[in-house]
């Protein structure tokens, strides 16, 4: 029992919730930090998972950190640092290969071998997805547009953006309809003819969905993507050094700075409720402690229907938070590897291998990798994103041995056998990434030190990610701006009072960006709800 | 036209951009792949191999050859300890700074002073009534700057350790050492450019090869990098560190009075012993911290949210040179009027740092920290101004770098 009383409770430590925490606290607010592992991150985190190697086990790559966010709470001198992806190297099973990287020319040249029709279109598509990002940033800096409002204010907002948006001319309206409908590889075709550039491409737009590439809406998805690279220049986009649990660490440290406190080990049993109004929690320990404002750091569906409890909800709202999709689709694979593996078919040391690794070497592939997760089972032959993180950070692994973490899609968290079976399933489905991908690196096997699979089972029995999904619900259309993670509820606040909402599951979404967590405490601290 | 350094068989061979510079009549690596990025990265989480042959470098002996450097440099560097390094400027009679470079105490009567433009007739002058030795030892040297986290490691194994212990580990910030790598004897310095963790190793320019090999293949496990001159500018800027004829102009080439800087002016001050004897300079010095400075170096950071605004207002999303920068931009006073106070002389984006970072030189009165100022910013060629704010030198300091 303590007596301290504090202006908001934060409940989870996941980047965005130490965000939301630390701009509280930068305007002057006390503010409690409730994590219930022993280290604070969420799925923002580094692990030692075998002796002198550290996997970021979760999330691996950051592309949308707002530039912003690491001015305000100043992460570089609490450690943060991002060490640039030098490449995209997408190898075929005809043994050739495609390389993408930062020198324009070599990469005109790399697609040329394909398509020299496409090695010239591609810095086209570059600059025109470029500035198709950069006029619907606005939107992912700033809370959702409400277009039921009726406040003055809110209408001159949307009135600025229409406004903003109609000056761009019909052309830019027309691309603007057709990525939010088409599909990935429906809108790439609209631009490339070959397949080996089309393929690799498009898996950007079904990261983190259970949709294929040939699924309507995914084209929006490869967007995001391309906001990621128009900081690009100042790289945002890139491997945070130590892994991504650096970043948490990073943002925990300018927190408590600010005069932050933050617990681990405290696991949070319920909230502690007058009239129907929060005000505070109780740990699982008995403790309770009062605050004016409780923020959730967890996904929508165990905010909802966890936290704030189904039995005090509106059955209404709560079916419609049940369908609100979380669905995980993919699954982790990180090894410790002896010695740094050989790609078949550009072999030794060099830039390739410091970058990404994209096994997606043809539209059907994928699509077929997609047909074995509809009908309930792992993909045999999946996508994955492979990187070295050690090579460009030599820290993270004992000299000359490296790690590799390989993100594979799909694992559907819905199993035809129910997902309580996935303990069953883990290794087979381990072993279909290491077979699939030792037909591209021979010698992968024989390297293998240690190896850990994630499933969305594990993602959501360790890191209380619902379903396993990786960014607290899909970014699918759907399920984005004013509609995330509900219509009417997508600014923060829910309807439980003093309860609000400061995680991926909120406008603008998933992915290592802090834009939830800034934009929550924004939004709180203007409505002067702490 | 530039002549191949002792390395260059190496680094003709690994420089695949064909991106070279002249570097004092040498020819210096600017990048060995298209972009400098990953080599700025290895200086920053792994380490960075730098050929800097090109530096100048004397060796003073003799039993007056701390008394002659005593005289020549600001910096009191007779008290120098043996297998000690002191990093120093020197100035003209009138207290204008000519060069500045490190003075390192090899024996109690030798010293090897490394300057960034040639040097011997100005130490051969000073030395008339000294019994001293002055060698120029520039070309007979060879030299790489090794800098980066695993720097240490990567000496660790390459020097490997006696019944005493390591070597490099007993090797103090600022020291410098003799040993031998494969069988090749060197001196080992922890100094750099770079304000990382890092070494300086010196050797015969016969074995430079030899040395070179060693070093590459213990680092290889340790993420070592072939590093050029691109990288190194932009972390030179993160440490704070100036560069001759960029940031300053040596009082023994230019014609212009007022381009001529004194030690405080380019924040050497702390360097200045008025207290020891006389040494060159000392009394325009003294006289000139009674009158105070006309300029003060400074950092600056510029406001980010102002230049996005800027580039917005053109409809176009913020860019910088992708290198650091060498062009002067004009500062102006923050207040209404914002008449020019000065110029910034070297920027870059910090990678790093995720700030856009200038060295500046204004006029008394507009160096405290947090101050605002303005930098002028082109965009389509238009010249606009965005604000810039004092910030303390250097902008990136690692725990490590000085770390026993």
């Amino acid at each position: 029992m303590t007596s301290k009383r504090y202006d908001a409770i934060v409940v989870g430590a996941g980047h965005n919730g130490l965000v939301c925490a630390a701009y509280l606290a930068k305007a002057g607010r006390k503010v409690l930090v409730l994590e219930r592992r022993h280290q604070v991150g969420g799925a923002t985190t580094s692990e030692e998972i075998y002796p002198g190697f550290i996997f970021s086990c979760c999330s691996y790559v950051v592309s949308l950190m707002r530039p912003w966010i690491i001015r305000d709470l100043e992460l570089p001198r609490h450690g943060y640092e991002i060490l640039p992806l030098e490449a995209t190297v997408t190898p075929f099973p005809d043994g050739r290969y495609l390389m993408r990287d930062s020198d324009p020319e070599r990469t005109r040249r790399s697609i040329a071998a394909f398509s020299p029709r496409d090695a010239e279109v591609y810095k086209r598509f570059g600059q025109e997805m470029g500035e198709l990002g950069r006029l619907i940033k606005p939107l992912i800096d700033e809370p959702a547009p409400d277009p039921l409002s009726r406040d003055p204010r809110e209408l001159l907002r949307l009135a600025k953006l229409g406004k903003h948006l109609r000056g761009q001319g019909d052309e830019w309206l027309f691309s603007n309809v057709k990525i939010m409908t088409m599909s990935a590889v429906d809108f790439l075709s609209e631009w490339f003819e070959c397949e080996q550039l089309i393929a690799p491409m498009a898996v950007s737009g079904i990261i983190g969905t259970f949709l294929g590439i040939r699924s309507p809406g995914t084209a929006y998805v490869l967007l995001h993507h391309y906001m990621g690279e128009i900081d690009g220049s100042f790289r945002a986009w890139g491997l945070p050094k130590g892994g991504t649990g650096a970043i948490a660490n990073a943002i925990a440290s300018s927190a408590k700075a600010l005069g932050v406190e933050i617990r681990t080990d405290a696991p949070v049993a319920q909230l502690l409720r007058e009239d129907g109004d929060v005000t505070g929690v109780v740990l699982e320990n008995g403790d309770e402690i009062q605050a004016k404002a409780v923020i959730s750091g967890l996904d929508p569906h165990r905010t909802f229907l966890k936290l704030a409890g189904e039995e005090n909800l509106d059955p209404e709202l709560v079916q419609q938070i049940k369908r609100f999709k979380m669905r995980g689709s993919s699954g982790k694979v990180n090894l410790a590897l002896d010695a740094l593996p050989e790609l078949a078919c550009l072999p030794g040391y060099g830039p390739h291998m410091q970058g990404g690794i994209t096994i997606a070497p043809s539209i059907d592939y994928l699509e077929r990798a997609y047909d074995d997760a509809k009908y309930g089972a792992f993909s045999r032959k999946p996508f994955m994103d492979v990187l070295i993180p050690s090579m460009t950070d030599p820290t993270v692994a004992p000299p000359g041995k490296h790690t590799m973490s390989i993100f594979v899609q799909y694992a559907p968290y819905h199993l035809k056998e129910g997902a309580a079976d996935w303990p069953n399933q883990r290794e087979a489905f381990g072993d279909a990434v290491i077979d699939t991908l030792s037909e591209y690196m021979p010698n992968l096997k024989s390297l293998i030190l240690h190896r850990q699979v994630l499933t969305p089972w594990d993602l959501e029995q360790v890191y209380g990610l619902t379903e396993g999904n990786i960014f607290h619900g899909e970014l699918s259309l759907e399920q984005l701006a004013f509609q995330r993670p509900l219509s009417g509820w997508s600014r923060y606040q829910t309807p439980v009072r003093n309860l609000w909402m400061c995680a991926s599951g909120t406008h603008p979404g998933g992915g290592i960006m802090g834009v939830p967590g800034a934009l929550c405490a924004q939004t709180m601290l203007g409505k002067r709800a702490v | 036209m530039p002549i191949p350094t002792p390395f260059h068989e190496r680094t003709q061979a690994l420089c695949s951009s064909y991106r070279w510079k002249d570097w004092a009549g040498y020819c210096a690596v600017s990048s060995f792949d298209s972009t400098h990025e990953r080599e700025y990265f290895a200086f920053r989480e792994s380490a960075g191999l730098l050929d800097v042959t090109p530096l100048f470098k004397y060796e003073v002996t003799g039993p007056d050859a701390a008394a002659l450097l005593a005289r020549m440099m600001v910096r009191d560097v007779s008290k120098l300890k043996v297998g000690r390094v002191a990093y120093s400027c020197w100035c003209d009679d009138d207290g204008k700074v000519i060069d500045d470079g490190t003075v390192s105490r090899l024996g109690e009567s030798h010293f090897r002073v490394t300057a960034a433009d040639p040097t011997f007739h100005w130490l051969q002058a000073l030395s008339r009534g000294f019994d001293v030795e002055i060698e120029d030892s520039s070309t007979r040297l060879a030299a790489l700057a090794l800098q980066g986290p695993t720097a240490r490691a990567i000496l660790q194994d390459a020097v490997g350790s006696s019944q005493t212990g390591s070597q490099i580990d007993a090797l103090k910030f600022f020291g410098v050492t003799r040993t031998e790598i494969k069988g090749i004897p060197v001196w080992i310095s922890r100094t750099g450019y770079t304000g990382d963790l890092g070494y300086e190793v010196w050797s015969e320019r016969g074995e430079a090869l030899a040395v070179w090999d060693a070093l590459m293949a213990a680092g290889g496990p340790h993420g070592i990098e072939p590093v050029g001159l691109d990288a190194l500018d932009v972390a030179r800027i993160e440490a704070g560190f100036i560069l001759l004829g960029v940031d300053y102009y040596s009082s023994h080439k230019v014609v212009l009075e007022a381009r001529k800087s004194t030690p405080h002016e380019l924040g050497f001050g702390w360097m200045v012993d008025l207290e020891r004897g006389n040494f060159i300079g000392r009394d325009a010095i003294a006289a000139e911290i009674k009158r105070g400075s006309t300029w003060q170096l400074v950092g600056l950071e510029v406001s980010w949210r102002e230049l996005e605004a800027l580039y917005e207002s053109f409809n176009l999303p913020p860019s910088l040179p992708v290198t650091a920068s060498r062009s002067g931009l004009p500062i102006y006073s923050g207040s209404e009027e914002g008449r020019q106070v000065g110029q910034a002389t070297s920027h870059t984006w910090s990678p790093i740092l995720k700030k856009y970072l200038a060295i500046a030189s204004v006029r008394r009165g507009f160096e405290a920290k947090g101050a605002k100022l303005q930098i002028e910013h082109t965009v389509e060629y238009e010249r606009r101004k965005v604000t810039a704010t004092v910030a303390p030198l250097p902008f990136y300091d690692p725990e490590r770098k000085r770390k026993p």
